[in-house]
């Protein structure tokens, strides 16, 4: 049809299995909203649906063994009788149940395609991913996997379903929700459940949570929704999975309640995030504006603004029982009874590990580049030696061109998704970030160039994962003693510890990945193989310097909370204080002058930031501290 | 059910040293009989050589024969049903060879001294292929398929009849003294690769068949037990009983042909145990020889508290340990009363909930089961020609009823079968509390007929799956035990699998998958699967069906099943035995083994 896009005769072999987009708000521009918010609605529901409502949902959790069990066991603990605990049980699940209502969905459908249809250019989805989706409903019960860049994401899922006619997800969505009047229970009656940020040691409502889950998705009521990744990326840099939801919807097929669950992964590309200067500011330490039903409406003039198009792909559903084959071992259950709440074994919480980061980089490697993503990461770079070596120059538009063309060949050869409109790049290289840059360039004020730098960087993050491999392998042979396979593998494995909280590295497979640098690396020629050692070509130094500086701020960022621990941080810190502290440590760097040659690169201090927000807590423990030190020592060698 | 026409054709209730001349030559008819068993058994399928299923000239499906209740009739529905359910066509037949080429079998290795010494002792025994064929192997598939194709492998070198206990000790003794290998043959209707040879043997096999030694030695009507020799099959112990008014009430599938001891030895499990018991639970005294001596208890006392019960090392020994030639088995007097019923569940889930509230409540009749939606259409479609107009018309009432006006899904909805016995007041007692519960989960009481059909398909499965063997269908049962609360998740994932792996395995047309629980118990219940598929366009089928039911196999175990319930480890399973078992229990078995047996002169190789 007309709406399929017509940039595939420019499209490089690399991305032929991929499938083409089609946009749907083509159709929302030339037909009427209302006739489409009122359509019949009929999806195809999974093979063994129990048919109930989400009432009868709630009855059936409070009344399953799990709960029973869990119950008993909080009344023995705390003395409580067990009818108060079952009253409160009830109460928790009123507090945390969906209702879903085709009327409110209806409600959005129609409001969604006014808002969109402002908001974006337009909004492409896989149609075969779509296909396979409804055949795996059909199938077995599915879980729905997006990435979270921004609010907008699941309410973008249920509008993408509602329009292609497959059964609607329920989604599993912060307490922060239930803060905004009005707006919380729409969310609620379009599939929104709700769940505390925080109930560690709660086993009541673990249970109910959990068993809430499981109810929904054995029964097929609907597909369950959720975010790997936890809380929104505000560096659009996917964030390490969190293991919690992901193991309370495999634990059904674990223990045979289902014969499989299907998971599908979707990748959600926005142009420009509605929420981009909103991350920028977050990161700089303006704490978030709480969610608000006012806020929400002051928020409004973001729909003068353009926000470019969205690309939504919807990966290859992929089976858990496939996954486990061979990795778990379910006779493991079969010695007490499967109500009975147990710790996972080891085997099941490397598996789910395992599963986690293999999800999360097949969303990553579904996700659309945009020319601006490597325009970005090239700007940065020049940026910043630009202020290395204390030069405010601009670059010369040629000469941006014809490395992002150099960029746009070595990105497809390692296998990104990019969406290259045609020949246009000059021209709307001009247009965006061009002005974008000088902007910044000449901002002295330091919290707005940081906003803008900080918006470069989150574009340059988008397309970290295609490079990240490569790039620890060009660190690894910038730093490594010698040329010998051995020491640049000992170097890439280094290194590859130090960033596995920054960065989507599957744990344990750090042979794989430097197999698979190694492979990218030699096959663009920029690495050579011997007998013993790894030989940087003539052309390829020029691919090593640029992947070996996309890390760099990643680097300087840890390399300041060393200094930072090594000079300031005299007494125990909390959580709460220390993020503060290095900010301000950080600030006084950048402002004493003397170490703004060394240090003056803005995008370090996000780097640092946002490093703490993923990996901080992980900062307690000494041997991070220690590996950090080490690695200041080999970036001042 | 109706196994009137038995083998021996007369009465056979005595021992020999009371027997006239007139029983002599009786007996002597019916030792040739059993000699040569293939002369009225089929050789390369299931049972009576003269009952088969086929589809005549005008495409009906037909039950050939006079010895069950389905025998002579049109099955009008079977065609339509095998066709749409495994996508086969009575047009494209794959027949077997008809008979054996003697060519085939290879030439015993024969151990001269111990022949020479055998035939000195006047033991019967012979060396001819096909007696040799026919004890070289159980009913897996696989071996019926190679039969049907005229392939034989390893098969036993000679076979020996022993006439009784004595016989057994005496044949033993010689093959330790001449370290040939014995393999102990009942009924032949294993279905773990049991009988099979082991191909690395290469000492001369010898097949014990234990045939001959049928008799009752004697009944005790004090304490209600009866001796009986191992060899006799289960019709004609039961039949033998009910002369005498009793009855042992074992009941397994096999019964027609498997044997007492072949029970023993595989721990077997009767259809009707929820009155009488497994065979464990039935059995008070067993004797066996073994190459250390005879191993027996020194009373026939009801429970002992002495040490772990060496009846346990014998039970479920499937032949490695020595052979069972005597066991003292409970009687019951026959039940005044039988009546057949069934009932209608709108889905498996309700039926299964209700079967578990029974056996809650302990009032499980004689035998209940539940068949799956696909098992409840299966049965359905061996339906025989009906009479009269009107019998069809009240089918389609009932069909009406059930379906529109109770609102029964017909592709979900399932039957339990029902057998009550005791007396009449008692029985119909019992059916009203039965089919209260089942009231109170959706069931509807269907009707005796379905019920009793129900219960022939058992008999008459084995006798399908040659029907299918000649169409391109290749199929096979398995069973397992499972707890209740995993009843449910087993049926639905093993079935799934079976799909599953059909479909990655290039079978081109959706298999029959189907499942019914069998038995129930306290903890938990039997569960019974049939599996079968249309093998066009496979180049090694039976390696596709092995694939198949392997993964089954680890699917059930994986969901919290039993490796078998009743029909054995063999060496088709023996792979499991260390998981289910553990590596102490294995020890424990070996060392039993390495103490009853050193020279593995049982050399079957089962089990562990």
């Amino acid at each position: 049809s007309k709406c399929v896009y017509t940039y595939k005769e420019h499209r490089d072999p690399m991305l032929k299995k991929r499938d083409d987009f089609e946009d749907i708000l083509e159709e929302r521009r030339n037909s009427s909203d209302l006739k489409y918010a009122l359509r019949c609605y009929t999806p195809v529901l999974y093979k063994g649906v129990t048919p109930c409502t989400s009432s009868m949902l709630k009855s059936m959790v409070l009344q399953s063994d799990q709960l029973h069990y869990v119950i008993n066991q909080v009344s023995k603990e705390t003395g409580k009788a067990t009818d108060d605990i079952k009253e409160e049980a009830s109460a928790i699940l009123e507090e945390m149940a969906q209702c879903l209502q085709l009327s409110t969905v209806r409600f959005f459908a129609f409001t969604l395609s006014k808002a969109f249809k402002t908001l974006f250019r337009s909004i492409c989805v896989n149609e075969d991913g779509i296909q396979r989706l409804q055949q795996a409903i059909q199938e077995h019960p599915v879980v729905l996997l997006p990435s979270h860049r921004s609010y907008m994401d699941f309410l973008l899922m249920s509008y993408i379903l509602y329009t292609y006619d497959v059964a609607l997800p329920v989604i599993a969505a912060g307490m922060d929700f239930m803060g905004m009047k009005f707006v919380g229970e729409m969310l609620r009656m379009s599939g929104a459940f709700f769940i505390r940020r925080s109930f560690g040691g709660d086993k009541l409502y673990w249970a109910l949570f959990s068993e809430y889950v499981k109810t929904m998705l054995k029964n097929g009521f609907a597909p369950v929704e959720f975010f790997l990744e936890g809380t929104r990326s505000r560096t659009s840099k996917s964030l390490t999975p969190k293991l919690g939801l992901l193991n309370i919807v495999m634990d059904p097929f674990l223990k045979g309640e289902v014969f499989d669950v299907n998971v599908v992964p979707v990748s959600i590309s926005y142009e420009r995030v509605l929420e981009e200067t909103l991350y920028a500011r977050e990161l700089l330490g303006i704490p978030k504006p709480k969610e608000s039903t006012s806020g929400l409406f002051k928020a409004r003039k973001i729909l003068s603004e353009d926000y470019g198009s969205i690309h939504v792909y919807f990966g290859q559903p992929v089976s858990v029982r496939s996954l486990a084959q061979g990795k778990v071992n379910r006779c493991q259950f079969n010695l007490v009874p499967r109500h009975i709440p147990r710790r996972p074994s080891e085997d099941i919480a490397s598996f789910v590990n395992d599963s986690a980061y293999r999800l999360v980089r097949a969303q990553e490697e579904n996700m659309v580049l945009k020319p601006w993503v490597l325009v970005a990461s090239l700007l940065l770079q020049y940026h910043h030696q630009n202020q290395a070596a204390g030069q405010k120059r601009g670059i010369a538009l040629g000469e941006l061109t014809a490395q992002a063309v150099w960029l746009r060949d070595l990105s497809r050869q390692y296998g990104a998704f990019l969406h290259w409109p045609g020949t246009v790049v000059t021209q709307v290289f001009t247009i965006i970030l061009l002005a974008l840059l000088e902007q910044g360039l000449y901002f002295f004020e330091l919290l707005s160039q940081a906003v803008i730098l900080l918006s470069c960087a989150s574009y340059r993050n988008q397309a970290l994962h295609v490079f990240v491999r490569p790039a620890l392998l060009a660190l690894a042979i910038h730093t490594a003693s010698s040329n010998q396979k051995q020491e640049v593998f000992n170097s890439f494995s280094f290194l590859r510890n130090m960033f596995s909280n920054e960065f989507i590295l599957c744990p344990g497979a750090t042979v794989q990945d430097f197999e698979e640098a190694c492979y990218l690396l030699v096959k663009t020629g920029a690495l050579q193989f011997t007998q013993q050692e790894v030989l940087v070509t003539e052309r390829g130094h020029r691919t090593l310097a640029f992947l070996s500086t996309m890390l760099d701020p990643f680097l300087q960022g840890y390399q300041v909370v060393c200094r930072f621990l090594c000079e300031e941080a005299t007494e125990t810190l909390t959580e709460k204080q220390f993020i503060p502290a290095v900010r301000k440590f950080i600030k006084k760097l950048l402002l004493a002058g003397f170490y703004l040659l060394l240090f003056l690169r803005f995008s370090f201090v996000c780097v640092c930031v946002f490093f703490f927000t993923s990996a901080f807590y992980k900062m307690h423990n000494c041997v991070l501290c220690v590996c950090v030190c080490v690695c200041v020592c080999v970036l001042s060698r | 059910m109706n196994y009137g026409s038995s083998v021996s054709g007369e009465r056979l209730f005595a021992e020999c040293k009371y027997s006239t001349q007139a029983l002599h030559i009786i007996l002597n008819l019916c030792q040739y009989l059993f000699f040569h068993r293939q002369e009225i058994l089929k050789w390369n399928g299931w049972g009576y050589s003269d009952t088969r299923f086929l589809f005549n000239k005008k495409g009906q499906a037909e039950f050939t024969g006079k010895r069950y209740r389905l025998s002579g009739m049109i099955i009008p529905a079977l065609q339509n049903w095998f066709e749409g359910t495994f996508g086969a066509s009575v047009q494209h037949k794959s027949p077997a060879m008809p008979i054996l080429t003697s060519s085939a079998v290879q030439p015993p290795t024969l151990n001269e001294a111990f022949v020479d010494e055998l035939k000195s002792t006047g033991i019967p025994c012979s060396h001819d292929a096909e007696d040799r064929v026919f004890r070289g192997h159980g009913h897996c598939l696989h071996e019926v398929f190679a039969l049907r194709e005229g392939k034989v492998g390893r098969v036993p070198d000679i076979v020996v009849w022993p006439n009784c206990h004595n016989d057994v000790v005496k044949i033993v003794e010689l093959a330790c003294k001449h370290n040939v290998c014995l393999i102990p043959y009942g009924g032949g209707t294993s279905v773990s690769s049991a009988l099979e040879c082991p191909p690395e043997e290469t000492r001369c096999i010898v097949s014990l068949d234990t045939s001959q030694m049928n008799r009752i030695l004697w009944i005790d009507e004090k304490n209600l037990t009866a001796h009986v020799e191992a060899g006799i099959v289960g019709q004609e112990l039961e039949r033998l009983l009910n002369e005498s008014g009793y009855c042992t009430g074992h009941e397994p599938d096999s019964m027609e042909f498997s044997s007492l001891g072949g029970w023993v030895a595989t721990r077997a499990s009767g259809m009707k145990k929820n009155i009488y018991g497994n065979i464990e639970d039935l059995v008070v005294h067993v004797k066996m020889v073994t190459p250390q001596g005879v191993i027996e208890k020194g009373c026939q006392c009801p429970r002992m508290s002495t040490g772990p019960d060496i009846h346990h090392f014998i039970m479920g020994s499937e032949g490695t340990l020595g052979v069972v030639t005597e066991v003292t088995m409970k009687i019951r007097p026959m039940p005044e009363y039988q009546k057949y019923g069934s009932v209608v569940f709108p889905n498996f889930e309700q039926g299964v909930a209700c079967l578990r509230e029974v056996a809650k409540q302990r009032c499980a009749p004689a035998s209940i089961r539940l068949m799956d939606n696909e098992q409840f259409k299966f049965g359905h479609a061996l339906k025989p020609q009906v009479s009269s107009i009107f019998t069809s018309f009240l089918d389609g009432l009932k069909k009406f009823y059930i379906t529109k006006f109770k609102g029964f899904d017909p592709d979900r909805l399932c039957v339990a079968t029902l057998l009550f016995e005791g007396d009449r007041e008692k029985v119909l007692q019992h059916e009203k509390q039965v089919y209260d519960i089942a009231a109170k989960f959706g069931g509807l009481a269907a009707g005796e007929d379905n019920g009793q059909r129900g219960y022939m398909l058992t008999f008459v499965i084995a006798y399908l799956r040659d029907l299918g063997m000649d169409y391109y269908v290749i199929g096979e049962s398995f069973e397992t035990s499972v707890p209740w609360d995993r009843v449910l998740d087993i049926c639905r994932n093993v079935k799934a699998r079976i799909i599953q792996e059909c479909k990655d395995k290039g079978v081109q047309f959706s298999p029959l998958s189907t499942c019914r629980v069998t038995q129930t118990y306290d903890a938990g219940a039997c569960v019974y699967f049939y599996f079968a598929f249309n093998y066009r366009g496979l180049s090694d089928p039976v390696h596709v069906y092995e694939q198949v039911e392997h993964a089954a196999r680890e699917e059930i175990l994986a969901n919290g099943g039993s490796l078998s319930h009743h029909h054995g480890v063999g060496k088709l399973r023996k792979e499991w035995m260390r998981e289910t078992i553990s590596d102490v229990g294995m020890g424990m078995l070996k060392s039993v083994k390495n103490y009853v047996d050193p020279k593995n002169i049982f050399g079957n190789r089962n089990l562990i």
